[in-house]
């Protein structure tokens, strides 16, 4: 791997971040858009989840992560806490990966 | 800081902002040890979370080289993950005020961790400290974590032991509580569906960033008609 590709990216990942934070500032955002905003973690992170539990690359999959997730969701269901669930999912993908 | 740790809501806060810190930090491990295996050096990976530090991309670029992909859509995939942080940036601005220098540390701090643990809360003093808090353990953990996975190398195999599905257990329980109405159990359903719809179609990152359209039913406003808001 290149050191150019670590950095430009390092530089890419940084204007990303600067972009929203410091050019909106402290202005105040119309109602419409601040609602928009504020559903952005529900659609992300469920967008993350789906693809990191169902996919490789491009393509879909279900395997043992499925199962740890389900167990992961049921833990969190039952306010179980967080790092309580990321052992049960780690923990429940490793078993179903090693039986299976 | 001594005022704020009488307040039980905040120690909550807090003690929660540091165990996913720490979750993260065990993740990083596996960061470490798939960027060794794709070939990068021990310092090429520790340079990568120092200073790209968003997960998604980093993982994104050293999957993509590892697999035998040019540097052009390694860097296009990763790129088109770290977008996210920007729109991440849009939602915190309102909430980090303060000076420039400020808010160009609070830059390097907006990821998905970050973001979702502070907008969790209802309170702004909550909300800032979560940012913080979660920003500056995740980036502490992140980077620790990276070197000791990617000083082991290849000794551990981080499937075994299933740290693929911590990543997307962490944000099943993020996500929880970010569902706590109808517009944003819709937005969830949207995003998630149309992230899966698009996988096996369009480069990778991509489907993570057409989620966002799920954030439209933000757009009807709630004192109308609440049966609009189903729509």
């Amino acid at each position: 791997m290149s050191w150019t590709l670590v950095f430009v990216l390092a530089g890419t990942a940084y204007f990303f971040k600067v972009l929203g934070l410091v050019v909106v500032g402290d202005r105040t955002l119309p109602p419409m858009l601040s609602r928009c905003l504020a559903l952005i973690p529900a659609a992300l992170l469920a967008a993350i989840v789906v693809k990191d539990t169902f996919s490789v690359g491009r393509h879909l999959v279900i395997d043992a992560r499925a199962a740890g997730v389900a167990a992961a969701a049921l833990a969190a269901w039952r306010k179980v806490p967080l790092i309580g669930v990321i052992v049960i999912g780690a923990a429940v993908t490793a078993v179903v990966r090693a039986v299976g | 800081m001594k005022h704020m740790l009488r307040d039980p809501r905040m120690r909550q806060v807090i003690s929660a902002c540091i165990t996913l810190g720490f979750a993260v930090g065990v993740f990083a491990i596996s960061f470490g040890v798939s960027a060794v295996s794709a070939g990068a050096s021990v310092a090429q990976a520790c340079v990568m979370s120092l200073l790209v530090f968003t997960g998604a991309s980093q993982f994104s670029l050293v999957s993509v080289i590892g697999s035998g992909g040019t540097p052009a859509s390694a860097f296009g995939g990763a790129a088109l993950l770290a977008a996210r942080n920007g729109v991440y940036g849009l939602a915190m601005a309102p909430h980090l005020e303060g000076s420039l220098g400020k808010r160009l540390v609070a830059a390097q701090l907006t990821i998905d961790e970050s973001t979702a643990m502070a907008v969790a809360q209802d309170d702004p003093a909550h909300r800032r400290a979560a940012f913080w808090v979660t920003g500056l353990s995740v980036y502490l953990f992140w980077n620790v974590g990276t070197l000791i996975g990617a000083e082991l190398g290849t000794a551990i195999d981080p499937m075994k032991y299933g740290l693929d599905a911590a990543f997307p257990a962490a944000f099943v329980a993020i996500l929880f509580p970010v569902l706590k109405d109808r517009v944003s159990r819709w937005a969830a359903i949207t995003g998630a569906v149309v992230c899966l719809a698009l996988i096996p179609f369009v480069p990778v990152g991509i489907p993570i960033l057409a989620a966002t359209v799920g954030v439209l039913f933000g757009i009807p406003d709630p004192a109308d008609d609440a049966s609009k808001v189903a729509e």
